[in-house]
Parts: C-alpha cells; structure tokens; sequence
C-alpha cells in the first residue's frame, strides 16, 4: 500500500492534498471538518493586520462558467482577505493544531508593503503552534488595489523584498504565492528565490469577468448593477497553473524551489499531474467548494491506487518525473509521424471529425453515403483535432509510423533518426546536423 | 426434438437451443467502459446521499460511482464491498427502482435516476474478475463460530467475522453454498455462474470452512453447535413452502415455484427442462415473477400470473410486473384459488374473484393449466429454533437471539423484508455485534 504522507519543505501531512487560502478555511469549525473529512492539511484564509478587519461586498461574491448538465467549469470570486477579527483567528488556528498535531496549518498572510508589518505579525502568528506562513502575493481583486496581493506579485522586486523580511522574522518555511496576472512567470519565482523563500505555490487566481448580464448591461456577480473583475479558479484554469508550475520546475535557476501545486484540481488525477510536472504537494479549494470535502476520499484512493499499480511508494517517487519531458518547441521531434485512426466498432457516426477536419483542418476524413468515416493518410497532418473532438474516448487514435514506412502525405519514407526544427533545412537559422 | 409451444402437456425441448440461449441472457449486459463514464458522469455527488441512506448496506455510492468516473473501478469495488459484500449480486438483483434509484435526485429532477445498480455491476465485476480479494483477515483469535447457512446472511456473516481473524464455519443443507443467490433467482439475473464464482471469490479471505450437505435437524443440532463454537449464527432462510389449501393441490402438475426456480438454475440443458403449455403461477412476489417470466421463456404458450389481491398490493415491483408484462405473462389481479381441476394431473384451475380485502365475490373463472406452480410464500422449518415470532426468529437490532450466544439474520429472522441485500446488511451487522460481544 503506497504511503501518501507528505512533506513539503520540511511541513509533514498525512496525505499531499491541502486546502488552498480561501472561504473553506476561514473558520475553526470548516476547517475541523475539513481534517475529519481526510484532507492533510489547510493554508488558512489570508490573515490581515491587526485592528478593524477588511469588509466584504454584501451581494453575490461569486460568478461561475458551467459547462453541460451545469457542470461548474470555472468560478470567479470577489471575495477579500478573513473579514474577521485577528485575534479570532488566531486563537481558532491555535485551538486546531492543538487538536490536529499531525495535520499541516499554514498561516496566509498578507499585510502592507511595510517591513515593520511583516515582522510584527509573524511572530504573532507563529505563537499559534502553525506550520508556516504561505505570503498572499496573488488576490487580484480589491486589496491589489490598495497595494497589496497581486500589486506585489506583480513587481519581482516586491517579492524579494518582503519574502526577505519574513525569513528574517521566522524560522518557520516561508511560502511565496504567486498570481499569474504576469507575463512571465519566472521573474516572481526567481524574485522569490532571491528573497529566500522556501517554495513557492502557484497559481493564484486570474483576473475574470466570467459573465455579462445583457438586460442590467452589467458584470456578474452584478452588485447594485455594477460589477468588477473577480478571480478566475477551477478545471477551467488548470492547464495554465500546469504550464506555470512545468516552467519553474525546468528552469535551471529555479528547478530547485519546491512548489506546492494550486489550480483547478478536482481528482487524484489532476494532482499525480502537477506532482508529475513537480509540485511537491498540491492545494485545492473550487473542487471542495463544488462537492464538499468529502471529495478528498476519492483523492486518496485514486493516488494511492495508482502509486500501486505504478510501484511507487511515496509521492517523492514520482514528483518531478514528467518535467524532462517538458521542453521548448523547437526540440519535438519532426521526425515523429503518426496518423488518425479511427476504430469503426466503437464509431457512432456523429461526423464530428469530419465537420472539424473538412471545414477546420486539413481534408483529411473521408465520408461515405452510408456514413463510414475514414482517414486519408495522404492528407492527414496528424493534428489530433478529430480525436479531440470525437464523443467516444479511445474510438480515435494516433498511430505512429514505424522507421521506413512511407508517409503518403509527403510521399517519403519515415527517417529513423531524431531531427528537430533546429537543424531542419527549412529554418534560416538551422545547424549543421551532427 | 419436435416439441413446440404448442405441444400439450409438460414437455422439454419446446424452443431451439439458439431461442433458449437468447432468452436466458443477461437482462442487463453489463456497461462497456465508455457507457459506465456516461452513467457515472450523471452523478451529482449529493451531500448525505438519499440513495446511499436507501440502500439497507450503506454503500457509499456517490464516492463509489466517483471512483469510476476518475477511472478507478477497483477503489469503487471496494468501498462497495467494504459495506457490502456480496455487491456484485446485489447490483444484480436489487429491486434498485424501489432502492437507491428511486431516490436519485435525478429521477426526482428528471425521472431517469443515475444508473446506480449497471455502475454498482461495472465495479464489482472489474475487481471479482481480477481475481484479486481486497481484504485481509486480522490476526487470529482462535475463536470458533459456526454460521447456519451458506446464503447472503451466513456468507456476509462469515466473512465480516473472518476478517475479525475468527475461524469460521458454515453449514449448508445443499450441496452447494450460495442460497437463494445460487437457487433461487432468475437465471437470466446471474448468467455465466456468477453466484458460484462470487462465492468462490468470498472466500479467499481464508479463515472460512464450507460444510455442505448439513442440514439442522439432519445430522447437525444447535445444542451440538452451542457446545463446539464460541459463537451461532442461524441464517436459514425459509426452507418450507405455503400450501393453497385447495381441493385438488396434489394432482400432477402442481409445483412449487422456488422448486422450479432452483432446478431451473442448476440444469446443464434448458432444453432438457419440461415446461407446460399453460402455466398458471399463483402468487404476487419475487418468485411468483422469476417463475412465471421463466416459464415463459422457456417455451410455454400461456402463462398467467394470479395474484389474490390488487397490482398495487404485489410484492414485486412495477419494474419485475412490467418485465413479466413486456415477456408476454398476462398478470390476472383480485382471483383466489379454489380448486385444482383434472384426472389424476392438473386440467383447469379454478378462481374466485375477490376484493382487495379479499372478500368473495361469488364469481369465477377456470383457467386451462397443464401447469402449475405454488408462490404464495414460504416458511420457517425447523425445530428446537430460538424464540419466534410471526413464524420468524426473533432477534432484536444486533441480530441477537433469545438465547445467549446465537444469532441470526436473512430472511428467518424477524426484521428482514425477503431481500438479498437486507440480508447481507443483517449477516454484516450480527457479525459486528458477535465480535463485539467476543471481544468484550
């Protein structure tokens, strides 16, 4: 049986699966729940300064994407910071990990831009037992506008600057959360690096308006017939938390920074998949806030099942594996030729893939009278379009074509050797193969 | 062979081996993998599930079928069987429509519930068929407990207390164990063996010894038992059946039901079986339907399912009526027996037409029957059993008996409502309570 307890940067759990900064962890009693329900650990909504907390809008906070049968594809939020008191929290935060030692507690965190504030409440906060602190670089929504969240995640020197203060007041890991409101993701986390940090955790929320409501001509979530960008989670935005977190992991300079996993994950699946891109450990908030925190047992059978059938037995195992994999365009192998298949027993014959090939692609399907589809080797460019679009999984496939078998696209045989756009004849820039 | 549906009398062979063969396949093939994805994709994950409280076993099903749509049927598997054993039946046989499916919010909101019972088939058969057994059995206590029957109670039974580390045995009067999961459902509910193989796969916990052939009363005694085992477990079933009380019941042709029934699930050749050409079955249950829609299938020309009362008093359900309706049993409602009618064997039978209190009407009517078979019920048999109560053993939540250190459960005891999966439900929880109480 695979051991799924986790450490991330020194922070034990019993499992990877934590709950990120947001509504399900604002309180002791969702957060007692939440530990009973099996999830490893929690990063506690963000905490603010000391004195008169932040307000919160009293209409709706939540705008969502729904995909068929009302599947929530997507959520956006225009929720703050706890809008509760400090203090409450903290003795909350105290009281839970008495109870729940061997559960992770992550204290998030975000003050202003001040040295002295940053060095003031850590220690306050460290005084409740937690694991750590994760630095909330990444709201974008409404405390950006008053300097902080992603105001900071968007300055690399910021990052530096405050994840050096923190180091400087606590032992404890200091985590950087970063916002992918950036054009490159790599400057917060080497800005993090720079400043100390322990790991970064990625990604925060993107800025959204997810819906218009055409009669008030207004943004939803629509407040008194206006309404304001929120923060973009859920499946919806997994591929982009993937991609940001594959970057910092293959970077050279930053390959070394843990990162903890955040973006849309929903099954065991999607986390063994950041784990693989090399996160360490992985939060999840939209699945919890869509299903309950019961969601995690699914979590945890599907890991540990598949880590079986695998042979791995920790998540260490495993971490990073598919990050080699990842690599720049200009590296695929243009030598690698495959062809759509298409498996005429599990055919249904929708002609999904032939409306996409002949009207979007490449003329590659052939269609007969009595709807038998088929592909024409000599046109298909093996663009996957057919295989993405088709309703029945596994009916379509990719064959790949072995050395020496003639493409009958181009009218050559296959080579067996690799050969990348960088030595390819046709780039200006090509070299000499060697 | 040149009998057909036509051909008077009781006769074998009245349909081609290909007819047969077709009308005794699976009724509900199970999913292909991409038809399971749809189904399980309709779940909602429903907070405090109202299929999963419907459901006698307590299956976890909005994280079973989750487990599925997440492409691991083996974790699904076993959050089933950690409830429920014997779930690879029970997604079988499991009057679903008046269970978890009934309930789906699905079937509220749209009047198609999410198939829970072909998702609940997908599971298990993926992880039965590995062969693999998911349980191991803790340390041994060198406790010895008998269990009294080899059907859904005592197995379920045996197993929980297997995996407790107990060494377990279980009498069968049979020569085979399974109960009414192995001879007394429709063949067409549990094709290609899957009763003996789901026993077989049971016990590879270890820890249990199946004695066949051992009937209480026959060569086995309770006193016996008491003195030998730490603790009894009786789940018995009901080995007797409810006689018409008609003039003319022993005349040839007349049969019981759950006779057929067994003899039906254990032939080597359907077309070996002798059918009539009118059937009459006489009874509003389960095994009124099994036998009369198999009667049908069979070959027989006519068959007619009486039943004494209205169609909404019937123990099977709309979907089993509908099955019999749609196979071609014509189902006569409000008609008591009155007489069994012939020379020697069975001709006509005659009813009367009576009110749903049963009350006579003084009308009748005579249905031709080479044919027929007895399902109004069945009963307790047995002598020197625990304390009864309604012809049924009288236990209280735990399973317990009124006399120390034997339990029971299934359909012999009092409580059960004659299905596979109360039983199961009861044989799981008697164990708790056994282990609790040797462990005390």
């Amino acid at each position: 049986m695979a051991n799924l307890e986790s450490d991330f940067v020194g922070i034990k759990s019993p499992n990877p699966f934590w709950l990120a900064s947001a509504p399900p962890t604002d309180k002791e009693y969702n957060v007692r729940r939440a530990f009973e329900a099996g999830w490893g650990g929690v990063v506690w909504k963000t905490l603010g300064s000391e004195g008169p907390p932040v307000v919160n809008v009293n209409g709706p906070r939540y705008g969502a994407i729904h995909g068929a049968d009302r599947r929530l594809l997507g959520l956006n939020n225009i929720e703050l910071i706890t809008d509760r008191p400090l203090e409450v929290n903290l003795e909350e935060m105290a009281r839970v990990k008495r109870d729940y030692p061997d559960h992770a507690v992550i204290a998030s965190v975000m003050v202003p831009c001040e040295e002295e504030e940053w060095k003031r409440i850590l220690p306050m906060i460290a005084e409740t037992g937690c694991d750590g602190f994760e630095l909330n670089f990444g709201c974008p929504h409404g405390m950006a506008e008053r300097g902080m969240g992603s105001a900071v995640g968007q300055v690399p020197d910021y990052i530096e600057m405050v994840a050096r203060w923190c180091k400087e007041a606590t032992d404890l890991p200091v985590i950087v959360k970063l916002t992918p409101n950036i054009t490159n993701i790599l400057y917060p986390a080497e800005a993090a690096l720079r400043g100390g940090a322990d790991a970064v955790s990625l990604i925060n929320t993107i800025n959204s308006i997810t819906s218009v409501n055409l009669d008030a001509m207004s943004p939803e979530p629509m407040i008194d017939g206006k309404g304001t960008h929120g923060g973009y989670c859920g499946p919806a935005v997994k591929p982009i938390a993937m991609n940001m977190v594959a970057e910092i992991a293959r970077n050279p300079e930053t390959a070394r920074l843990p990162i903890s996993g955040i973006g849309g994950i929903t099954t065991w699946r999607d986390a063994a998949e950041f784990m693989a891109l090399g996160a360490g450990n992985v939060q999840v908030c939209t699945a919890a806030m869509t299903y309950g925190f019961k969601i995690v047992q699914e979590m945890i059978s599907g890991l540990s099942q598949w880590m079986d059938e695998k042979g791995y037995e920790s998540t260490a195992d495993f971490v990073g594996m598919a990050t080699p994999n990842v690599t720049d365009w200009q590296y695929l192998n243009l030598n690698h030729i495959t062809k759509a298949e298409i498996n005429q027993d599990d055919c249904i014959s929708c002609g999904r893939c032939y409306a996409a090939c002949e009207d979007t692609s490449h003329q590659a399907i052939a269609m007969s009278e009595d709807r038998v589809f088929t592909v024409k080797d000599d046109e298909c460019v093996a663009c996957n379009l057919c295989v993405n679009v088709c309703p029945v999984e596994g009916c379509i496939t990719m064959r790949t074509l072995d050395a020496g078998e003639m493409d009958e696209r181009t009218d050559t045989p296959v080579a067996a050797e690799y050969g990348n756009w960088t030595t390819h004849p046709n780039n200006p820039m090509a070299k000499a193969a060697e | 062979m040149s009998n057909t549906p036509f051909s008077e009398g009781i006769q074998s062979g009245r349909l081609k081996p290909a007819e047969l063969t077709e009308n005794f396949g699976d009724i509900h093939p199970r999913f292909d993998e991409h038809e399971a994805l749809v189904a399980a994709d309709r779940c909602y994950f429903c907070h405090d599930a109202p299929c999963m409280t419907a459901c006698p076993t307590d299956i976890d099903i909005p994280l079973f079928i989750r487990q599925i749509a997440t492409g691991t049927p083996e974790a699904a598997a076993k959050t089933i069987f950690s409830q429920n054993i014997l779930g690879g039946m029970c997604a079988r046989v499991c009057p679903t429509e008046t269970l978890c499916e009934e309930v789906c919010v699905r079937e509220v909101a749209e009047g198609k519930p999410v198939e829970i019972g072909r998702l609940q088939r997908f599971a298990t058969d993926k992880l039965v068929e590995t062969g693999e057994h998911p349980f191991e059995r803790a340390e041994a206590t060198g406790k010895k407990i008998a269990v009294v029957g080899a059907g859904p109670a005592g197995l379920s039974a045996a197993h929980r207390l297997a995996g407790y580390g107990h060494d377990v045995t279980v009498f069968d009067a049979r020569s085979k164990a399974g109960g009414l999961n192995e001879f007394g459902i429709a063949a067409y509910k549990s094709v290609d063996s899957f009763a003996e193989r789901e026993v077989d796969w049971l016990l590879k916990i270890g820890g249990i010894t199946v004695e066949t052939g051992k009937k209480l009363g026959d060569g086995l005694s309770l006193a016996f038992l008491q003195a030998d085992y730490d603790a009894v477990f009786l789940g018995i079933g009901l080995g007797g059946v409810n006689a018409l009380g008609v003039d003319g019941e022993d005349k040839d042709g007349v049969d019981d039901a759950v006779d057929f029934i067994a003899d039906l699930r254990q032939a080597k050749d359907l077309g070996d079986l002798p059918i009539g050409r009118d059937v009459v079955v006489i009874g509003g249950g389960m095994t009124a339907v099994d036998a009369a829609v198999q009667a049908k299938l069979l070959g027989a020309l006519n068959v007619s399912l009486v039943y004494r009362r209205g169609k909404d008093r019937m123990n099977a359900s709309e979907f089993e009526q509908d099955l019999a309706a749609s196979k071609g049993v014509r189902i006569i409602t409000n008609a008591s027996p009155k007489a069994v009618i012939g020379n020697g064997a069975v001709r006509e039978i005659e009813f009367e037409y009576t009110d749903d209190d049963l009350k006579p009407t003084g009308q009748t009517v005579c249905l031709p029957a080479d044919q027929v078979f007895k399902a109004i019920g069945q009963t307790l048999e047995g002598d020197g059993l625990p304390e009864l109560e309604r012809g049924k053993i009288k236990v209280d939540g735990t399973g317990r008996t009124s006399v120390d250190g034997i339990w029971a459960g299934g359909d012999c005891a009092t409580g059960g409502d004659d299905l596979t999966v109360t039983a199961v439900a009861e044989g799981r929880d008697a164990a708790e309570d056994i282990n609790a109480a040797l462990s005390a």
